[in-house]
């Protein structure tokens, strides 16, 4: 039997339908030999899910195998109580589990601590009460049941920091010991103290100590101890740095361990190994937002992983990247990411880049025009997989120019987007959303200063229409801009005649299955019938950028509210106070959690009943649409009537829901319901299809405060070095305005909010400007150019045996040698280069001019010998062996 | 935390797969797809990391055979690798020279192994002398289950009842 069954797992495993045989495997962990029992219970795991039918069978034989005087029947069993136990059968063994912490075994108590963990994960209500046994077991003797409760720790940690900010002290006294190899000599691992703990500890440190000056301030010597002990020619001990450059970067910024991060970040990049360099970047880019200088001494290291084959690498090269716009390497950095996104086919990814583009190009466009033009390359490739929301943004920019005060530049931006996208319209195969954008701009501005004809915009939109007969809404676009074009030029004055193929689309579409074509085809025929001066009536030049105000308060509701009120309905109590009734009901369901008892209990099944309300406290936010309301918030003198049958209040007015206190106020809900019809209706064109409705698609707003449009970085053209890397990597790197600058930036651009007026686009451009004088540095940073305490630290980190073994490993591999050498003239380069740049950027930038010439001799001087050390240890690693010594045949069978 | 643990021969032959978070079949075999369709075209100087449905993936070749574990956005990945290194040394240590072939007529054997190193999709032991402290213990017992049924009263009882 059990041979059959281990079979039938093989056969899961290969991806086929062994469905069959659960009942059997079941079945099998009710045997008595503990042989039987542990197949079957290995099978199970392997075959259920936790929310399968055949779960309720082994809940029985798990709580008998739990008080099992065989500790290895006990094991097996905790084993299976972390799959198969769902949020439903956690009341029927968690106290028995939690008996087991004190079991005189280490391996169940650590496996009881990890089931508890598993538990607390699925669901955190159950095993709320029994939170205090954690840091309990944090002192066990064991150091396996103490590395177990760094697990449950962590989550804790990281959902609220504050009840363990005591722990602080004891965590890195553990870590103290750990680091000090006062463990048993079993937990190392190639020569590395408890490595796998380390990491552990190094996390929770970290969310301890994030934005805790004092909890930071214990920690800085044992992280300071760990980074210099650590072994940099192991792959475990750069796991151990890396969590170290983490944590550094996490916790309270200390000057100089940020140095010693700065150095190993160095190492990383310089590896040759794919995977630290991997390792660096994504360290750099966390370092990066605490001191932003240290980019610049990576440039070039960051450059090479740009253009690297490895995918993983250059990803994670965009998001540094990313992290490190602003305006001034904004240009150079977008387009490298277009030029990604075009060559990619992932949509995922395609996806993600491409919004990344937009929000890079929406923050820090350096003019207009340009932004134009990356719009339409993004649209271009990527026109379905961006957010819709986008191009209107793209709209309301072109509508309303960028905030400056002369019309001229706004109508030259104009006409520049008129021009590219008459020369890009004709394209085969156009994106739907950047078809719909222009179509608009075309009906809006396309005969607008005149260069154009009537007859030749309406001509090119008329083919749009026709090549996509398919898509309904680029159509109704297509119409609305053809009537829009027609209507300008009769209230101009000029005699009109509609183009030939222009009626036959309006016969086509007056005949349509869309109700929303027909309804716009027939009134554009009877607007073209009416005279120049009431069609200048109905359809004003520019009257996009008309304000609508929106009611946000819905104050025009109040009558209908007091009168509600009156006829005895009951108030609107706002979601924060509504907390007391939650409350009650969260505790009920701890009693119930509470009384289960040992024996398998079934009413203990029906408590995720109360388990679904007892949770939204911790989300806090409702959707305000289901809330039953029955007042508003002009009326602030209801809200204290807490009333705890919150549950029961009759809706009595579903619509009135939507006046919530939320500051934040669901405006598209709103606008569909009451407020004129404004862009975010247009968008769905199939919804009201007023006519007016497309003129309103912009409505007063601010835009994005692309407006800072700053001079191109003057740098640029005074480095005159040859190579074309090192130019990229002045673009990217060269620019001093800081980090804080682009948050600023971004956030107002976040404010951008239909419904506010123009008076706000004027404030926009304030904040950022006296951002950019400010210049804001940290002080920390200057410290950073220490020229000896860099020198130093950089030389101890490489062991003089390391390189040795290396040297020995080596030999045995003449491939790897002849790789190694070959890579030697490019570091080599590498240096050079990284010199010449330095002083290039000596002269340039006083504030690290300062810096960089100390530093970079001295990484010229130690080059030859630590670069082949370094080669020859990355080398090594990427054979997989790790040079322990003991045994080198160790893997000589799986490398073959 | 690590989402699933998988080992893929060259030729994509599935050798072991351990799922710590819900997966139904069809979803399995589709991540077994995906994965295996990325990892193994993969050159071998390039970085042990693949980026995938928003988790990373990270994997490790020996010889022919190919371990995978799958982790958050925000693990360490070095570690995970140390994590697979690990895996393999013990499985080294228990079969004495590990190679694919103990790993498909003794997949039950590293199954016990893997379930004593990881629990719940987390690190649980890190000493390898108490997981082979802790498999032996098992193995023992099962020995000693084996020898009581082979036993002639054993079966005289089996025969009886």
């Amino acid at each position: 039997m059990k041979e059959y069954i281990i079979r039938l797992v093989y056969i899961e495993m290969l991806g086929h339908d062994a469905s069959f045989g659960y009942i059997h495997a079941v079945k099998m962990t009710h045997d008595d030999s503990l042989y039987l029992k542990r197949t079957g219970y290995l099978a199970v795991t392997l075959f259920l899910n936790e929310d399968h039918d055949l779960i309720i069978l082994i809940v029985n034989t798990i709580q008998k195998d739990l008080k099992s005087d065989n500790y290895l029947v006990v094991c097996a069993a905790l084993n299976a109580c972390c799959k198969l136990i769902n949020e439903e059968t956690i009341p029927a063994v968690v106290q028995q589990v939690v008996d087991l912490l004190g079991h005189a075994k280490e391996a169940v108590r650590k496996k009881a601590v990890m089931v508890l963990h598993r538990f607390f994960q699925k669901s955190p209500g159950s095993v709320n009460h029994l939170v205090s046994n954690f840091p309990k077991r944090l002192s066990d003797n064991d150091p396996g049941v103490m590395g177990a409760t760094l697990f449950p720790l962590y989550d804790l940690i990281t959902i609220d920091v504050n009840p363990y900010k005591d722990l602080v002290a004891s965590f890195v006294n553990i870590l103290k010991q750990v680091a000090e190899r006062r463990l048993p000599k079993t937990y190392d691992y190639h020569q590395t103290p408890a490595p796998f703990i380390q990491i552990k500890l190094l996390k929770i440190l970290a969310l301890l100590g994030s934005g805790d000056k004092k909890s930071s301030e214990q920690m800085y010597t044992v992280i300071g101890d760990i980074m210099r002990k650590s072994d940099t020619a192991s792959n475990i001990g750069n796991a151990i740095l890396y969590e170290c450059i983490c944590c550094i970067s996490s916790i309270q910024p200390s000057p100089k361990l940020l140095e010693t991060a700065a150095d190993a970040i160095a190492n990383f990049l310089k590896s040759d190994s794919h995977n630290l360099k991997y390792m660096g970047i994504d360290a750099l880019g966390r370092l990066i937002q605490i001191s932003p200088d240290i980019a610049e001494q990576h440039q070039l290291a960051v450059i090479d992983c740009l253009e690297d084959p490895d995918d993983t690498l250059k990803r994670k090269t965009f998001e540094l990247l990313y992290k490190m716009t602003k305006s001034s390497n904004v240009e150079v950095i977008v387009d490298r990411m277009i030029d990604y996104m075009i060559s990619i086919n992932d949509n995922h990814y395609k996806t993600e880049t491409a919004s990344r583009c937009v929000e890079l190009a929406e923050q820090f466009a350096p003019s207009n025009h340009w932004f134009i033009q990356t719009m339409n390359k993004v649209f271009q490739h990527a026109g379905d997989l961006v957010n819709p929301k986008v191009a209107h943004n793209l709209m309301r920019l072109i509508a309303e120019g960028f905030g400056e005060d002369d019309d001229t530049a706004d109508s030259q931006l104009r006409m520049s987007a008129v021009e590219s996208y008459l020369k890009i319209v004709d394209e085969p195969k156009l994106p739907s959303a950047f078809l719909q954008v222009i179509c608009w701009v075309l009906g809006e501005y396309g005969t607008a200063d005149g260069k154009y004809s009537a007859s030749y915009i309406s001509g090119k939109l008329c083919d749009v229409a026709e090549a996509h007969s398919s898509d309904d809404t680029v159509k109704a676009y297509a119409v609305t801009a053809l009537m829009k074009v027609y209507c300008f030029e009769k209230a101009a004055g000029r005699k009109t005649t509609l183009l030939p193929e222009c009626q036959s689309l309006l016969e086509e579409l007056s005949a349509s299955h869309s109700a929303d074509l027909q309804q716009r085809a027939y009134e554009f025929r009877a607007i073209l019938d009416l005279d120049a001066n009431a069609i200048e009536n109905i359809m004003p030049l520019d009257a996009s950028c008309e304000d609508i105000e929106i009611d946000t308060s819905l104050s025009f509701l109040d009558n209908y509210v007091q009168k509600a009120i009156e006829q005895g309905a009951e108030p609107y109590i706002p979601e924060n106070e509504r907390s007391g009734t939650l409350n009650i009901s969260k505790i009920r369901n701890h009693n119930a959690y509470e009384i289960s008892t040992h024996s398998l209990r079934f009413e203990a099944y029906e408590v995720p009943k109360p388990v679904v309300p007892a949770k939204i406290p911790s989300t806090v936010t409702y959707p305000t649409d289901l809330v039953p309301v029955t007042a508003t918030i002009s009326e602030p003198s209801y809200q204290p009537s807490v009333q705890p049958t919150w549950p029961l209040v009759p809706v009595s007015d579903a619509g009135s829901a939507l006046g919530s206190t939320e500051l934040k106020l669901r405006l598209d809900g709103v606008q569909k319901k009451w407020g004129k019809p404004t862009y975010s209706s247009g968008a769905s064109s199939s919804s009201t299809s007023n006519f007016e409705l497309d003129r309103n698609t912009v409505n007063g707003a601010t835009k994005p405060d692309t407006a800072i449009s700053k001079p191109r970085e003057p740098r640029q053209s005074h480095v005159e070095v040859s190579e074309e890397k090192q130019k990229l990597a002045a673009s990217l790197f060269g620019g001093t305005t800081s980090r804080s600058e682009r948050k600023q930036s971004g956030k107002v651009s976040r404010t951008t909010n239909h419904g506010e007026d123009k008076v706000q686009s004027a404030t926009v451009t304030v904040p950022i400007t006296t951002a950019a004088q400010a210049q804001p540095h940290p002080p920390d940073l200057l410290d950073l150019g220490e020229p000896v305490g860099y020198t130093s630290s950089y030389s101890s980190t490489v062991d003089p045996f390391k390189q040795l073994e290396g040297l020995l490993d080596l030999s045995q591999d003449v491939n790897a040698t002849a790789a190694g050498t070959s890579n030697g003239p490019d570091l080599m380069s590498l240096y050079s280069d990284a010199d010449t740049n330095g002083n290039s950027n000596q002269n340039l930038n006083p504030v690290n001019g300062s810096v960089n010439p100390s530093k970079k001799p001295a990484l010229l001087t130690k080059g030859p010998s630590l670069k082949d050390a370094l080669d020859k240890d990355a080398l090594v690693r990427q054979m997989g062996v790790n040079p322990t010594g003991q045994n080198p045949n160790l893997f000589s069978d799986l490398l073959g | 935390m690590i989402h699933f643990v998988l080992s893929i021969s060259r030729q994509g032959k599935v050798r072991l797969t351990k799922w710590y978070s819900p997966y139904t079949q069809r979803e399995r075999s589709k991540v077994i797809q995906e994965l295996s369709g990325m990892i193994l075209t993969r050159g071998p100087k390039l970085c042990n990391i693949v980026e995938w449905r928003g988790f990373k993936v990270v994997y490790r070749r020996y010889a022919g055979l190919y371990f995978c574990m799958c982790v958050n956005q925000e693990d360490n990945e070095l570690e995970i690798l140390e994590i697979i290194q690990y895996f393999v040394e013990t499985l080294n240590r228990y079969f004495g020279s590990v190679c694919e072939l103990d790993l498909i007529f003794h997949f039950h054997q590293t199954y016990y192994i893997l379930d004593e190193i990881l629990i719940a999709g987390e690190l649980q032991e890190s000493s390898k002398t108490t997981v082979h402290r802790l498999i032996d213990a098992q193995d023992s017992l099962v020995e000693a289950a084996k020898e009581k049924e082979n036993t002639v009263s054993y079966i005289i009882a089996q025969v009886a009842s």
